[in-house]
């Protein structure tokens, strides 16, 4: 019986020791290439190709209407999507009394800092530039290991440092770890990176 | 072997197309993965550019549905790690914003080329690694090189 702190209803089964995620993309490849990253990584995906959708299967599409057995650890969101954008999805997510200490994490292709910085306040855990990596994934399960441990409090008090090891194997992530100084930081720093990164 | 050399060397030259798509996605467990998820941008893209060949041809050209084709154009070919097929697809939207038709075609025409050719590299490495693996070699480790 492990899973003090777990937002909603668990059904206790093998699969809870696996972290669920929710991938939000309305793009069929990046769907696609985001589940299997995230199931070499162990965990459990449930993908769909709107924001509609993931209110549906969260059960807020009417009023935080519950879901018997729904556990979701994490939640990933492309950015830009017809209809609902990752970022009202976010800000609903956020609204949500059953489902706002869920961490949301926003995937963008572009590297906009003022969308990046309005993300992270209205509540994102992390911001992604696309192409998303093994090892972006790698730190994004982290953030879903460390929402089931410890129900995440305000913004004020912010770090994950929850989890008690850093990454393990953070190969082409050097010196980035949720654990380290405010959040706000860390996705610029990679956003950097990143940029130098890619040519 | 001198198919294994070939393939060592599609499978480098690939890299300049799909990097992450093979080191990060494929694995013994999951060979078809990655034909999977390049034939699905492969159709994506077929009916992304027969759709841009339509609204450029339109007496009335909607840039901003040809933008937003071209951005999901761009980002599935980002996402397989195809990057000639993205940087003219960067190219092509600037096109669309500065509303210039003809400069579109041309891109236009240029994304088909370089669908193209990331087509024929691929069909062709798959084509080695069955004939090695058909002759009970064993293909070639993909080198990280970067």
């Amino acid at each position: 019986m492990e899973c003090e702190g777990v937002v909603s209803g668990v059904r206790m089964g093998e699969s809870s020791e696996e972290v669920h995620v929710l991938a939000v993309d309305d793009s069929l490849v990046d769907r696609k290439v985001i589940e299997r990253l995230l199931k070499i990584l162990a965990c459990k995906v449930t993908a769909v190709d709107s924001g509609v959708r993931a209110l549906e299967y969260l059960g807020l599409d009417q009023s935080d209407a519950f879901v018997e057995g729904l556990k979701v650890d994490l939640i990933i969101t492309d950015y830009c999507m017809p209809g609902m954008t990752g970022y009202d999805l976010l800000k609903k997510i956020k609204e949500s009394s059953t489902f706002r200490e869920i961490p949301v994490v926003i995937m963008s292709s572009e590297n906009i800092l003022p969308r990046i910085d309005r993300c992270l306040e209205e509540g994102a855990e992390d911001f992604i530039v696309k192409p998303v990596k093994l090892s972006d994934v790698k730190r994004l399960k982290d953030y879903g290991v460390g929402g089931r441990i410890n129900k995440r409090k305000l913004p004020d008090t912010t770090e994950l440092d929850l989890s008690s090891s850093p990454p393990s194997d953070s190969s082409s992530s050097p010196s980035i770890s949720p654990s380290s100084p405010p959040v706000i930081d860390s996705p610029i720093q990679r956003l950097k990176m990143t940029t130098t990164a890619l040519d | 072997m001198e198919v294994g050399h070939q393939v060592g060397q599609m499978q480098r030259q690939w890299l300049d197309y799909t990097r992450s798509l093979f080191i990060e996605l494929q694995d013994d467990n999951n060979p078809d993965f990655v034909v999977e998820v390049v034939s699905l941008f492969f159709q994506d893209s077929h009916k992304l550019l027969n759709d841009l060949t339509i609204a450029l041809d339109q007496k009335s050209v909607d840039f901003k549905k040809i933008d937003a084709h071209v951005h999901q154009l761009k980002g599935s070919s980002s996402s397989i790690g195809a990057q000639r097929v993205k940087n003219c697809c960067i190219a092509f939207r600037n096109f669309c914003e500065e509303q210039n038709t003809d400069a579109c075609l041309k891109c236009l025409h240029q994304v088909k080329q370089e669908c193209c050719l990331v087509k024929n590299k691929l069909e062709t490495l798959f084509r080695l690694e069955q004939q090695i693996m058909a002759a009970g070699g064993s293909i070639p480790m993909m080198e990280l090189s970067f």
